[in-house]
């Protein structure tokens, strides 16, 4: 346990050095925040109620959405870059042949750096639109909890998505295409271009099942108290459910693509 | 008139440091301080120091990239940093440690773009093409990417890329960093023909001296940005505290030698090592040596360019 | 070289022409590769689209506005940005540029270091977001009542969100000659000014119009010639002129961004970092 704190504390340091970065993006996630906010004020002044929510629950949703960008890495990065470029250069198999997991090893990092952007470009941008915006907080310290803990799962699920598409470089030589894939698939379906809610009728059923709901959809109805009690657990049932799944399959993949390595050569 | 002239050359850049939690220090450093010299065009010269000396700020201001805080500068008859355009037509530029090809054409394509760029003549880029294709020996590497070459491909790649537009004055940066010996003399070789035939003004800086000894008649030493030695390469031998080396072999086993103007560094069974300033001659000493010892064989070191410029740094 | 003075002047485009279709020679190299990103790049921006459309899945109007005028406002956004980054968008990297010494390299050629900077990795691929924003253009394009006057404001119109978008990215990309990992305020004010545009400014408060307005002037990229288009009078009652003044704003852009630019390659010349 405590190595993979250390891997963890590690990743936190180094992704703590680029401060103007942090600073700059914190800036934008504000910039964005604001605009959407107005946004959606005015969607929901024209269509009060709409998908259960209040103009509070819709300012508060977007505010949730710039904090949650980064630390759950919606859009890529991460340890899992990293991979890929070891995959890519072949210095995987160092990797590979370390006393510890390839995918507890990145995972661990990866939590590192969510914890790191959860507490500047999550916090920060959540302050701010408190102040400009009539914003709500969670409920009470059992909600707040669980907010944390849907995020903590939030960034597993969007790990091993990540984890899948850089494996991809063990077998093909240019992943541009399905990164681009999985960064669209991710921004429309955890909610982020629109919150699930207020899908159409049948694609919202099917979008609030997926595994990309866990980035924002779920944590966000947990803080908007949009689920309690026995729906909270559900939801973090479902996010358990696909984090282990998946973290399944990424075993699968990292085996034969071993095997791959190992037998060709690379 | 010289083809480079500085003088009284000054840059300086302000650093800020952290003193305490929140406060920052201002504090101006000297990168490069009353540097003053001047290059004929034709000529060779190797420029060292040790890291941080100066060097690069040195050929950043030559090349026009930085501007100096103070002095006076031309290169080519033109101030560097205010027509910067109009000098790079005139000089080759070869950084040893990044490429200025483009990572993922083809060396061909990279060429051509550099032909456009450079407005070179079609007759004359294709002369210096095959010139330096077949002298580079790049003649089948011309269709790979850039990214798939080695240190060595890419080094002469980039060579050649300095070389299209037919500059007065090259500039190499640690060219033979990472290397390995035959290519090495590969390129000191072509750099020298060069210079022969086409009389390009060469100025390099290097950390491998044996480049300066094949290629530079003259050598510029920079150390905490002033220059500490100008001068031809024997003369860098006999200045600074460098010492030559006088190795007796005497008939019999003897304590040390004791003659006027040499000390006696080692003793090992009749082999003594005796050791006089590289500046004076060795002829008396060795007489001395003759008149009072029975001596089997003589044998004179020079010193090693590295430990001459290793005291010129401790001295400087 | 007696050469006639326009040769010269259009010298810098002729150069960005020539390092723009090496790369994209390259890029076809592998055109698996570039079509699956091209074709992706439009269904990313598509997919875009249809968030709006889900919006109105909920609502009639937003601000005032129904989904085809909306339409018409996203489109001519969409097809500034597109144009500016499928341009000079490689401008974004002048960081790296920087970080990588590569500018260096840059600067001892005999081409203006913005030509080698914008020119430099240009992605053929960017036209899928073109194509799409002009889809969803042509779409709004019939809730307009067409005169000739209206055609020309809406040339004009297209014209302007290039500049402007083409000003936003030099302006910003110049900050990381100071700080070289800033990348991301720029988005701030491109993407920002992109998405913000994407929706009628009547859903923002009346002060934060007039700073679009006077101070970074992304209202004139399609708010107010779509007024003009639409045959609107300015829901904030400011005079009428504003619709069909793009081009002035986009000019006093330009100079703001040339002057900026030059600031910021002095400064590294004079820090050498």
């Amino acid at each position: 346990m405590s190595l993979w704190l250390a891997i963890a504390r590690r990743a936190f340091r180094r992704y703590s050095t680029y401060r103007a970065a942090t600073l700059s993006g914190i800036f934008t996630n504000c910039v964005f925040g604001v605009i959407y906010s107005y946004v959606y004020l005015a969607v929901w002044a024209a269509a009060p109620g709409a998908g259960g929510y209040s103009s509070q629950d819709a300012v508060t949703y977007v505010w949730l959405g710039q904090a949650l960008i980064m630390t759950v890495a919606l859009w890529g990065g991460g340890t899992t870059e990293e991979l890929a470029e070891r995959i890519r250069t072949g210095d995987v198999v160092i990797d590979l042949y370390r006393p510890v997991g390839l995918i507890g090893w990145y995972l661990a990092g990866d939590l590192g750096r969510a914890a790191y952007h959860l507490l500047t470009r999550g916090l920060v941008p959540l302050l701010v639109g408190a102040l400009l915006f009539d914003i709500s907080a969670p409920d009470g310290p059992v909600t707040a909890v669980a907010v944390l803990l849907s995020v903590a799962l939030a960034v597993v699920v969007s790990f091993t998505m990540r984890f899948l598409v850089a494996a991809l470089a063990f077998w093909l030589l240019d992943a541009t295409g399905p990164r681009l894939l999985a960064v669209v698939l991710a921004t429309f379906l955890s909610g982020m271009a629109v919150p699930l809610v207020i899908f159409p009728d049948g694609l919202r059923e099917v979008a609030l099942v997926l595994p990309w709901a866990s980035f924002l959809q779920t944590p966000a109805d947990i803080w908007l108290g949009e689920r309690t009690g026995w729906s909270t657990l559900g939801g973090l049932g479902l996010q358990v459910f696909w984090a282990g799944a998946l973290l399944a399959l990424c075993a699968v993949v990292l085996t034969r693509a071993t095997r791959k390595v190992v037998v060709q050569g690379g | 008139m010289s083809i480079i002239e500085a003088r009284d050359l000054e840059r300086t850049f302000a650093v800020r440091r952290r003193a305490g939690r929140l406060r920052r220090e201002r504090s101006t450093v000297h990168a490069v301080r009353d540097l003053s010299f001047s290059i004929e065009a034709g000529e060779m010269v190797g420029y060292i120091g040790p890291n941080g000396a100066g060097k690069s700020t040195t050929i950043k201001m030559l090349t026009g990239i930085l501007v100096p805080t103070a002095g006076h500068l031309r290169v080519a008859g033109l101030d560097p940093s205010a027509r910067r355009t109009e000098l790079a037509r005139r000089i080759g530029v070869v950084f040893g440690q990044r490429t200025t090809l483009w990572w993922d054409l083809p060396l061909r394509d990279s060429f051509e773009l550099l032909q456009r760029i450079y407005r070179v003549p079609p007759a004359t880029y294709r002369r210096n093409l095959d010139r330096y294709v077949e002298l580079l020996a790049l003649g089948d590497l011309l269709d790979t990417p850039v990214r798939q070459l080695s240190l060595g491909q890419r080094m002469r790649g980039d060579i050649t890329a300095a070389l299209l537009h037919d500059p007065d004055i090259l500039y190499l940066d640690e060219p033979t960093i990472g290397l390995d010996v035959v290519s090495k003399g590969r390129l000191r070789e072509f750099l020298r023909a060069l210079n022969d035939e086409r009389g390009t003004t060469l100025l390099l800086t290097t950390h491998d001296l044996q480049d300066i000894e094949a290629l530079c008649s003259r050598v510029m030493v920079v150390d905490h940005g002033t220059l500490v030695f100008d001068g031809p390469l024997a003369g860098l031998r006999s200045g600074g505290g460098a010492r030559r080396t006088l190795v007796v072999d005497l008939v019999d086993e003897a304590p040390p030698i004791d003659v006027p103007g040499a000390s006696t560094d080692r003793v090992e069974g009749p082999r003594q090592w005796l050791s006089f300033p590289a500046d004076a001659s060795a002829a008396p000493v060795v007489a001395a040596v003759a008149a009072a010892y029975d001596v089997a064989d003589l044998s004179l070191q020079e010193p090693a360019i590295e430990d001459v410029i290793r005291e010129l740094y401790a001295g400087g | 070289m007696a050469e006639p003075v326009p040769a010269r002047a259009l010298e810098p485009v002729r150069l960005y022409g020539r390092i723009a279709r090496m790369w994209i020679r390259a890029s076809l190299a592998y055109p698996v590769s570039f079509w699956t990103m091209t074709i992706g790049a439009f269904f990313t921006t598509a997919l875009d689209f249809v968030g709006v459309w889900i919006l109105f899945g909920t609502i009639d109007g937003l601000g005032g506005f129904g989904l085809q005028e909306v339409a018409l406002l996203y489109g001519a956004s969409g097809i500034g940005i597109g144009v500016a980054d499928l341009l000079i968008g490689s401008v974004e990297q002048v960081g790296q540029h920087v970080r990588t010494g590569s500018l260096d390299v840059m600067l001892v050629r005999p081409v203006p270091l913005l030509v080698q900077v914008c020119a430099d990795r240009f992605q053929l691929r960017r036209l899928g977001r073109i194509a799409q924003a002009s889809a969803v253009l042509a779409y709004g394009f019939g809730a307009v009542d067409w005169s000739p006057a209206r055609l020309l404001v809406a040339i004009g119109m297209v014209l302007t969100a290039s500049v402007v978008f083409f000003c936003l990215f030099v302006t910003f990309a110049s900050v990381q000659f100071w700080t070289a990992d800033s990348s991301e305020f720029a988005n701030a004010f491109t993407y920002g000014g992109n998405v913000l545009t994407q929706y009628p400014l009547t859903v923002f408060p009346g002060e934060l119009v007039k700073m679009l307005t006077f101070v970074l002037p992304v209202a004139f990229v399609n708010w107010y010639p779509c007024l003009y288009l639409l045959g609107r009078d300015d829901p904030f009652g400011l005079p009428a002129w504003l619709q069909v003044a793009g081009p002035l704003p986009a000019l006093l852009l330009c100079g703001v961004a040339a002057l900026v630019w030059r600031a910021g390659v002095r400064h590294y010349e004079s820090t050498g970092s």
